[in-house]
């Protein structure tokens, strides 16, 4: 599939009193398809231009800014099969263009970050949480632009200690993406000061659609007494089937129920109505996380272009990288890179399916440069080296 | 003077009663309520609360205070409203989702920004007519006229630009850049020069009207608050315009900024996320929208001390002043 959308949009008002700066920006957005596993739930099917309506989205405001400034972007959106050789194609797109953003798990992120063609271009993780990319495995030429499950495990654990829930007890699945938030959740509490106190596996396969009501008040039976039960079902297997199923009448949090967000339907602050509007007028459904982690690399590039003037990925990435740029992301307050390892800092919403509960940080978890470094892996403590110069 | 009741005469009470009082008057749009809050400025009280269509937030009156102008965004209207009674008189063909806009000096065209169209339409207020619609930059909001009536201003929130409009052709001659989601634009001293606030970025830029060319940028430091919660939105100006009074956000501040040296003198604590405000007749009085707290801070200007806060309703956004 290779769809091309180009800067045609020429309104014929480019107009005087702005210096005009005629600069060509081509994009690539590159999608290496993952089979997703099997689920129990067959509600939530993803879309299939998931991640790329948000950067169609951002591609539209951008060359609506652009029109006035002279610049010209474009996104050429690739995908490219489970079996198919996604490292030749992401060759030919860096050979096309050192702006690159990029839909694919961890192992094949970095293999093409680390491609000889790779160096010195813009790269851009849109939907990969994995805390070691932006830790150990993190590359100089990757800015993250969704948030990584520390930096959402935080945000729960600090609307915990908020509500005092601090009896906690857990659910994990078995997929390697739920011992990661399980891991990543055992990390936040101990930063926090809490702790998981007991915790099952889910390993059942039966279908929980027939048995959910039976099988699990048993299953929580044995945790007794709680505050909360988190639940680690990142792949949406299991877990709505616990809510309104457990033992204790306790609220369920985590991958379902109370959930910490890159981005939701539900946001409407901060002006977030006007981007799910936009959103929802073109792609014609409700915007997803991987759509704003790709809304907001596009996003970031253009607002890069606009104040720098410039096309040349080096400049691009050390403005990124600057305290001058904010980018307004519509959810209360500027949005910036963290100089250290290239992760987007940006408000965690913990939502449930039809509100905002709270908008992390927290209001009381305190730090020395901006509390939005209480979330995800902070300055300190990172094994991030590449960033260093 | 003591006059024995009668019958005729009860009468007649009823209907001075019903009719508007004289003191001037601040009128509150509040975004969640769909309704307009009356204050008194005398009695400092809400004596009137008003329907309105859906999402109310820009609020004027008409020069001549003949009508008041509501934009009713999620209706996707501009209503006209006889402020005596309250009642709706019609609604102007504003285009979608019409958020604020700006009065011409010669009191028939309305410049309305239109947040989710990127466009900005005029209104012949007389015809009820569009009479122009003008391509701007994503989530135009800011509207603004100069005092002689020949530039128009539209700032567009995501687009981070002031888009200048020439009135007489309708179309736009400068495009500046300024900082993060500007929201608010105002000519000043006699339309010399042309202030914009924006939101994310922190700042206020002053322009040469007459040049475009920046003058000056002011930012924000409040003890205590992150840059990143001090967001400037709407803005007014003293007698003279020697002060600006700038509402701050969710910094729950008001700024006052020196007009001439540009530098901030003072940080007054007002309601929760303040949107936007008012001034009194003889402006020595401002009233702010605190949009979170639902209320609205009055602020003595002379001293500089917030003296009251009227409760409104949910999300109060606009204020306009009626003498």
């Amino acid at each position: 599939m290779r769809l091309i959308f180009s800067g045609a949009l020429a309104l014929g008002l480019t107009a005087a009193g702005t210096a005009q700066a005629n600069i060509d920006i081509p994009v690539t957005y590159l999608r290496a398809e993952q089979v997703a596993p099997p689920v129990l739930s067959n509600l939530d099917p993803d879309p299939d231009d998931l991640g790329i309506a948000g950067a169609r989205t951002a591609l539209a405001d951008n060359l609506t800014t652009g029109q006035f400034m002279g610049h010209r972007y474009a996104l050429d959106v690739v995908s490219v099969e489970p079996d198919g050789d996604v490292l030749s194609t992401a060759r030919a797109a860096l050979a096309a263009s050192p702006f690159l953003i990029l839909d694919a798990p961890a192992d094949t992120l970095l293999a093409i970050a680390d491609l000889p063609e790779a160096a010195g271009a813009l790269i851009f993780n849109s939907t990969a949480p994995d805390v070691t990319l932006r830790d150990a495995d993190c590359r100089a030429n990757v800015l993250h632009t969704i948030a990584s499950t520390a930096m959402r495990t935080d945000a729960l654990m600090q609307v915990l200690m908020q509500k005092r829930w601090t009896d906690i007890v857990a659910i994990v699945g078995t997929h390697p993406d739920d011992l990661a938030y399980e891991a990543a959740l055992d990390r936040s509490a101990t930063k926090f000061g809490l702790e998981i106190r007991a915790r099952e596996t889910w390993a059942f396969d039966a279908d929980m659609r027939r048995s959910a009501a039976t099988e699990v008040p048993l299953f929580t039976q044995g945790f007794g007494d709680y505050d909360v039960l988190v639940v680690a079902d990142e792949i949406g297997d299991f877990g709505e089937y616990i809510l309104y199923n457990t033992w204790e009448p306790r609220p369920v949090a985590g991958s379902v129920g109370m959930s910490p967000r890159t981005w939701s339907p539900v946001l409407e602050q901060w002006a977030a109505v006007q981007l799910q509007n936009r959103f929802e007028d073109m792609q014609g459904r409700s915007m997803r996380d991987e759509d704003y982690g790709a809304w907001t690399a596009l996003r970031s590039i253009g607002e890069a272009v606009t104040r720098t003037n410039s096309a040349d990925p080096a400049t691009l990435r050390a403005f990124l990288l600057s305290d001058d740029f904010r980018l307004d992301g519509f959810k209360g307050r500027a949005l910036s890179f963290r100089h250290w390892n290239g992760q987007l800092r940006q408000p965690v919403p913990v939502v449930h399916p039809r509100a905002l509960v709270t908008l992390a940080p927290v209001e009381g978890f305190l730090h020395r440069v901006t509390e939005l470094d209480t979330l995800g892996v902070d300055e300190p403590e990172t094994a991030c080296t590449a960033f260093a110069d | 003077m003591t006059i024995p009741l009668k019958g005729p005469l009860t009468a007649l009470t009823l209907i001075l009663a019903a009719t508007p009082s004289l003191a001037a008057e601040i009128w509150v749009t509040n975004e969640k309520d769909d309704s307009i809050s009356v204050i008194d400025v005398d009695t400092l009280e809400v004596t009137r609360t008003i329907p309105t269509g859906e999402r109310p937030r820009g609020i004027i009156f008409s020069h001549d205070y003949s009508v008041v102008y509501i934009c009713a965004s999620d209706s996707d209207a501009v209503q006209v409203m006889d402020p005596d009674t309250g009642e709706i008189m019609h609604d102007l063909p504003s285009g979608e989702d019409p958020e604020q806009f700006a009065l011409a000096p010669d009191n028939r065209h309305l410049y309305i920004a239109n947040e989710d169209d990127a466009i900005t339409t005029v209104v012949d207020t007389e015809t009820r007519t569009v009479v122009a619609q003008i391509n701007v930059g994503i989530e135009p909001e800011g509207m603004a006229v100069s005092p002689d009536g020949k530039v128009a201003i539209t700032t567009s929130e995501t687009t981070n630009m002031a888009h200048w409009i020439d009135t007489e052709t309708q179309s736009l001659f400068a495009n500046t850049l300024v900082d993060s989601r500007p929201r608010h634009a105002e000519f000043v001293k006699d339309g010399t020069e042309m202030w914009v606030s924006s939101e994310i970025g922190g700042t206020i830029t002053v322009f040469d009207a007459a040049t475009q060319a920046e003058k000056a940028k002011i930012g924000f430091e409040i003890d205590g608050i992150h840059p990143d919660r001090v967001q400037p939105v709407g803005f007014k100006f003293t007698k003279g315009d020697t002060h600006a009074f700038v509402a701050l956000g969710p910094a729950n501040h008001v700024a006052v900024v020196n007009a001439d040296t540009y530098e901030v003198e003072d940080y007054l604590l007002v309601g929760r996320r303040v949107w936007h405000m008012a001034f009194s007749p003889d402006k020595d009085l401002l009233f702010t929208t605190n949009g979170v707290s639902g209320d609205v801070t009055v602020i003595d200007v002379a001293s500089r001390e917030p003296v009251k806060s009227i409760k409104v309703g949910r999300f109060p956004w606009g204020a306009a002043m009626r003498p």
